[in-house]
């Protein structure tokens, strides 16, 4: 799960890192009125949305004046914002975030990550901040320096001492450091966080250290005992089909083609995915229906695909383990007859009670296309694709 | 002689009396595989599936000799159960639970370190030795004893390859499920070291997918420590980046997660990779008659 930058500051400042003051808002007006309250003479406004790349897409800008401040809330609140992860459409700003602006002196960024080579947590900082630490790591490596945490001890000071140093980190900044690593590790642990970035932990008049931007993503898997980060989940960041299939038990993740996919494992839905994709079609969706699938999670399962109004046909591929073949008949059954469902079907059943469930398909009165295994589904899903794309566009073959 | 799971192997069950470890012991029973026992705490001194029933795992080790547990746990629970099995000595610990939060197998595997234990999963269907036993949730049915040695991230896709093996009329030595979860017990390198040991296995197949280090590491590890021809898959190729595809450990975080990226560095080290998942089956007869 992700949070916004504007509570992921709140929650780090709990943890004694430095965070400039600001507040966050829905108006314009409201915006004049948080940066009166905040003082000084230049403010930040920026767009609060779950996605890298807000300053680059016009998201993030400096007001001069309060006037200047409200006119630009104005623009920003209420448009959509077309970043590099947004996709196309752009996500709509609900709201921003309006902050006190620094004098930059230098900027430094520090992550912790879980680094599944060494299976621990992993301080990570580098003197290059401000720049996604992705390209850092590809094009100035030596710039990026690692401390390995023991969960037994957690972060010591002297490693964040080495860290800091190693960044080039010291003097009166040096303490200043050390406390917001501490901070930021304490802050993860706490809330079990798979991941927390400063980018830039800056440098500012004064010689304070001050974390501009910061980003914690969460384990889903922990949030049952993490009620307070739960609470501040935004629905409006996250497709509602992807919300509604979690509500179901169903992992769903739209993409932008046409082929919708229903399929049990997530590892052979990848692969199913990439069977389409490798006969030159495109998934509409990753859909793992799981373990245990029953008929109403079947069902379920088709009426998310279909909500996708550029699915075309839909493939099944079921190899059932716990699964049972009959029982995922039994649901496309109910699924056909209940949301009259009239666009071709593919299906590819394999494993336990596949007699069954290929019975079950074959005596109803749904002509669905039977395939014998995942190179077959594939090859007929396509078939079945270019039929309706050939069928759309009759005229401007036959006219003369 | 198998990896993990053999003749001699004796296996309880944590979590023992709960519905999906009686339904999964019992499967394992019938095709052979040597359970003593389970732990479930509270209803130690009773009788299940006629076998005992301890409170601890430390009880049941030492009146059963037990040196495989297969947990059952929830995944709240999971993490204390996995720690209770290595501090009683437990050699093979397969965890079938799907979602245990991460830091807690960060803990998990700071508790493990210098210890004899081996944990297989979490998310796992497990382990099966067709024709001796298995320890998890995979239909036995689809397995038949041979020579190559599968090791797969994922469960699904581990039977979809099986299926398409046995159209070729190949089995399996042993075949090991290392989850889906970005912090395993057990990696590939681990589980590729034991099949190049082992005197069954002639060709081995890795199953991997998006995400992580893992199986280029174990790919270069292969290329110089390895003999025996190793058979790569990686799922997905169309998986768009930063998104979690199901498994916890499925994100294409940087260009190196990638489906391509890891494929590619593998055909650069000789192995032999699979570009279509339909072609794992007829990929691995390659890999096996190139032995001839």
């Amino acid at each position: 799960m992700n949070i916004h930058e504007y509570q992921t500051k709140d929650l780090l400042r709990h943890y004694g890192v430095p965070v400039p003051s600001g507040h966050v808002v829905h108006t314009e007006t409201q915006a004049a009125k948080a940066a009166e309250e905040i003082g000084g003479s230049r403010w930040v406004v920026k767009a609060q949305i779950h996605s890298g790349g807000r300053g680059k897409a016009g998201g993030v800008r400096v007001g001069s004046s309060i006037n200047e401040v409200k006119k630009i809330a104005g623009e920003i609140i209420g448009s959509l914002l077309v970043t590099h992860q947004t996709g196309a459409e752009g996500r709509l700003v609900r709201r921003v975030l309006v902050e006190q602006a620094s004098k930059i002196l230098h900027e430094y960024y520090v992550g912790l990550i879980i680094d599944r080579a060494t299976r621990r947590v992993t301080l990570v900082a580098s003197s290059a901040g401000g720049v996604d630490i992705e390209v850092v790591a590809q094009q100035t490596p030596e710039l990026i320096i690692r401390e390995v945490i023991d969960p037994a001890v957690g972060l010591l000071d002297f490693q964040c001492r080495k860290v800091a140093y190693g960044v080039g980190l010291k003097g009166p900044l040096l303490p200043q450091a050390v406390k917001i690593m501490k901070g930021l590790y304490r802050c993860l642990r706490d809330s079990d966080a798979t991941m927390a970035e400063i980018n830039p932990l800056a440098v500012v008049e004064g010689n304070q250290l001050l974390a501009l931007d910061a980003k914690m993503s969460f384990d889903d898997n922990a949030l049952y005992r993490r009620p307070t980060i739960l609470e501040l989940r935004d629905f409006d960041e996250e497709d509602p089909k992807e919300v509604d299939a979690t509500g179901h038990g169903l992992n769903y993740i739209a993409l932008d083609g046409d082929v919708g996919c229903i399929v049990n494992g997530a590892g052979l839905a990848m692969a199913t995915m990439d069977a389409i994709t490798l006969h030159g079609g495109r998934p509409a969706n990753f859909l793992d229906v799981g373990g245990g699938a029953t008929p109403e999670k079947v069902a379920n399962a088709f009426r998310i695909v279909l909500q996708d109004p550029a699915v075309k046909i839909i493939l099944i591929n079921i190899f059932a383990g716990i699964n049972r073949c009959d029982w995922i008949a039994t649901g496309i059954i109910q699924a056909m007859r209940d949301q009259n469902i009239i666009m071709p079907i593919i299906v590819r059943l394999a494993g336990t009670n596949v007699e069954e469930g290929r019975a079950i398909l074959s005596t109803s009165k749904f002509p669905f296309i039977i395939a014998s295994n995942l190179n077959d589904a594939a090859e007929k899903a396509m078939i079945e694709v270019k039929k309706i794309i050939n069928q759309a566009m009759p005229l401007t073959k036959g006219r003369p | 002689m198998s990896v993990f799971l053999n003749k001699d192997s004796r296996v309880i069950f944590q979590g023992f009396t709960g519905q999906h470890a009686t339904f999964h012991a019992e499967e394992a029973m019938k095709i052979g595989t040597r359970v003593v026992g389970g732990v479930t705490p509270g209803k130690g001194g009773t009788q299940h599936l006629g076998l005992p029933v301890f409170d601890t795992v430390e009880e049941a080790v030492q009146a059963t000799g037990a040196d495989v547990s297969g947990i059952f746990a929830p995944p709240p629970f999971a993490a204390d159960a996995i720690m209770e099995a290595v501090d009683a000595g437990i050699k093979t610990i397969v965890v079938i639970a799907d979602g245990i939060p991460v830091q807690d197998m960060v803990r998990v595997e700071r508790y493990r370190l210098d210890t004899n234990s081996m944990i297989i999963g979490p998310n796992t269907p497990g382990i099966i030795t067709p024709g001796v036993g298995k320890v998890g949730i995979m239909p036995s049915h689809i397995y038949s004893p041979g020579r190559v040695g599968i090791v797969s991230r994922s469960g699904t896709l581990n039977y979809e390859a099986v299926a398409q093996m046995s159209e070729l009329g190949l089995g399996q030595s042993s075949s090991i499920g290392i989850g889906g979860d970005p912090i395993n017990g057990t990696d590939f390198v681990t589980v590729l070291k034991a099949f190049e040991d082992d005197p069954d296995t002639d060709v081995v197949l890795m199953i991997g997918e998006i995400g992580g280090p893992q199986e280029v590491d174990a790919a270069r590890w292969a290329k110089n420590n390895m003999r025996k021809p190793l058979v790569c898959y990686v799922a997905g190729l169309s998986a768009p980046a930063g998104r979690r595809m199901g498994h916890a450990g499925a994100i294409i975080s940087s260009e190196s997660d990638t489906a391509t990226a890891k494929i590619d560095t593998m055909e650069a080290l000789g192995m032999f990779v699979v570009r279509n998942p339909a072609d794992i089956g007829a990929t691995v007869l390659k890999a096996v008659r190139s032995r001839d």
